[in-house]
């Protein structure tokens, strides 16, 4: 099974038990999904509750607001979170907005579910990672699976929570292959978690810079340096909480993320760790981050763009060599 | 005849509410009761009372920054309405809100909503919703024309109609776009003809005659609730006073104001219940003394209300921190 498929399984599960669920997007039904996680649920679910859009984010955004505040659990899906700016007011002005503006008496569970991430030769438009820049925004939660379990669980949480969700999906993610427990459901979306455990330093990161990371800790293994792997999963609300309790037992801090560099999810992370764990760390934390440059199109220039194992790798090295 | 003049003396009455009440206000937010922005819908009262009207107590309105009218038409409590303003927590959205974002679940009033064309797609969700819940309910979407520009107007009216849904559009041409003029702004000046761009059916009505309102209302609605889906009324109406109340009115001259003056929706229903011979002026000081009493109610409703702890502030922002849903 594949994490595309973990995605499916979770969305066709959450069809057949409520009736409120229902998908709406640009092409998920007769196409099947634009990374055909949806492949094959308009057959199952017909076309009101696989419901093509026009490429209108703006509208259909807004309409899944609307159909959460009139009692249904839908999700909408965007096709990049490059797309999802023309949904921007929708989110931000309207979803995160809504329960606050109206003393409480209106809270909007939709759920907003988006491809993220470089990687695939996709340029400046399609392949950048703004899930750091919706973790800013208070009144939304942003979830960033890099699991299947996660992938899965998470958006079956995501339908039972009252307020609004976005999902990040890495679109390189949608290949991988793993297993899912038999009995898998919804997951708690609440902590972060450790998915290495190390002594040396702590490589905090989320989505597919967590698998990158895991291969570099294996790498660094082999060398005599054993580094823990924190994967974020949830980038708003953070757990600050595992986070410092991991840098209290490694006294050291490397955070991996796509995004850019300034003011991204890196730097509120960073921040955290200065306020609550500065004397538990033995070195400066350091953030190793999307380069700040549109993505470009050559693959070795991508590739340079983003954090890889080759450079986490020697990140982690420059880290635990240094003194405090 | 008798119901007749009867519903007329209320339509009477509400767009009293309004006029009496916006005055107040203004009055208020000289004094600093009120502050932030304050749009006040004077002129425009036939098309909120007519309007609604031809709504039933279990449809939705969603709404625009110029919203008191269409609060107060809806049945919100001139006291909650003013509380709010005055940023009280005894206020239809608890103070969270003020002026612009007038919110009330009991009537399905689903806010103001101050940015332009933002409410639009909401309101296609709100009747996505009733669709495929089978709820014969009608949402209705005020905006204004400065709304028709923005491409959220457009993605609606597509999505609506390909959907058929039940949502009534009620455009509210006040000729300007806070100041840029309707024909300064859109190459196509009749707005009926972009919905009927999309196939929504369409009509224009004059906003500042609230019978003609209502019935083309009546008649709207009529349409959204069979089934038909959505229907787009645009109500060419006038903002007497300035946009908000920092607005020097630079882009208009004094002489259309008093030319459009001379249409005031009130004195023209006057004039109907007039006719034939029938004598009102007892009627209208009745009504007069009765909405004067009720905002001085809603104002001392207001300067009685309490203030929210500064504790609570991080309330309303996640549904588990506190709030009531």
């Amino acid at each position: 099974m594949t994490y595309r498929d973990a995605i499916r399984e979770a969305i066709r599960k959450a069809l057949q038990a409520d009736d409120r669920v229902f998908l709406m997007g640009e092409d998920v039904g007769r196409y099947g999904g634009c990374y055909a996680v949806s492949k094959g649920l308009l057959a199952e679910f017909g076309p009101e509750r696989i419901r093509d859009t026009p490429l209108s984010e703006s509208a259909f955004v807004g309409a899944g607001i609307g159909a959460s505040l009139g009692g249904m659990r839908p999700i909408v899906e965007i096709m990049t979170c490059n797309f999802s700016l023309l949904a921007l007011d929708q989110i931000v002005n309207n979803a995160a907005t809504f329960l606050h503006m109206s003393g409480g008496q209106f809270n909007v569970p939709v759920v907003i579910r988006m491809a993220t991430g470089g990687g695939r030769q996709l340029a400046a438009q399609h392949s950048h990672s703004l899930e750091g820049w919706y973790a800013h925004i208070p009144g939304i939660k942003v979830l960033a699976p890099a699991t299947l379990e996660d992938a899965h669980g998470m958006l079956l949480t995501a339908l039972r929570d009252p307020d609004p969700v976005l999902i990040f999906e890495n679109a390189l993610l949608y290949n991988m292959e793993g297993e899912l427990a038999a009995d898998a459901g919804p997951i708690e979306i609440d902590h972060a978690r450790v998915r290495r455990p190390g002594r040396d330093i702590s490589v905090i990161t989320y989505g597919n810079s967590l698998w990158k990371a895991l291969e570099a800790a294996k790498v660094l293994g082999e060398k005599g340096i054993e580094a823990e792997v924190v994967d974020l999963r949830t980038l708003r609300p953070l757990d600050d909480r595992t986070l410092v309790e991991s840098v209290s037992r490694t006294h050291r801090a490397l955070i991996v993320d796509e995004g850019w560099r300034s003011g991204g999810i890196s730097a509120e992370v960073s921040a955290r760790l200065m306020e609550q764990a500065l004397y538990d760390l033995d070195a400066p934390v350091e953030r190793l981050c999307g380069a700040e440059v549109p993505m470009p199109y050559a693959a070795h220039m991508e590739a340079a763009a983003i954090p890889q194992v080759a450079t986490i790798s020697a990140a982690v090295e420059r880290v635990v060599a240094s003194h405090g | 005849m008798n119901g007749v003049r009867e519903h007329r003396l209320e339509l009477l009455r509400q767009m009293l509410l309004i006029r009496r009440f916006e005055e107040k206000c203004a009055e208020l937010y000289t004094q600093q009761k009120i502050r932030g922005f304050l749009h006040l819908y004077i002129g425009e009262e036939a098309v909120g009372v007519g309007v609604i009207q031809s709504l039933r107590p279990e449809d939705a309105i969603v709404s625009t920054y110029r919203e008191h009218g269409h609060a107060l038409a809806r049945g919100i409590s001139a006291g909650s309405v003013m509380a709010e303003m005055f940023g009280k927590q005894e206020g239809c959205s608890r103070g969270r809100g003020g002026s612009m974002h007038l919110f009330d679940a009991r009537t399905h009033f689903y806010g103001g909503n101050a940015v332009v064309g933002g409410g639009l797609p909401v309101a296609v969700g709100l009747a996505l919703a009733d669709k495929m819940r089978n709820q014969p309910r009608v949402t209705c979407c005020f905006f204004g024309d400065g709304a028709v520009a923005e491409g959220e107007f457009h993605e609606s009216m597509n999505l609506s109609a390909l959907w058929k849904l039940p949502v009534l559009f009620v455009c509210e041409n006040n000729r300007y776009a806070m100041g840029t003029r309707l024909d300064v702004s859109h190459s196509v000046t009749d707005l009926t003809k972009k919905a009927a761009a999309y196939c929504v059916p369409a009509a224009a009505v004059d906003g500042m005659d609230v019978l003609a309102v209502e019935e083309a209302a009546r008649s709207a609605a009529e349409h959204v609730r069979s089934g038909e889906g959505p229907f787009f009324l645009e109500c060419r109406t006038y903002r007497f006073r300035a946009h908000s109340m920092y607005d020097p009115e630079l882009y208009r001259d004094k002489a259309e104001v008093e030319e459009w003056k001379k249409r005031d929706p009130i004195p023209a229903l006057i004039r109907t219940l007039e006719t034939n011979g029938t004598k009102v002026d007892a009627d209208v000081a009745d009504l007069e003394r009765r909405v004067a009493k009720e905002i001085d109610e809603a104002i001392a409703f207001a300067e009685a209300g309490t203030w929210e702890p500064v504790e609570d502030l991080l309330r309303f922002v996640y549904s588990d921190k506190g709030s009531s849903t």
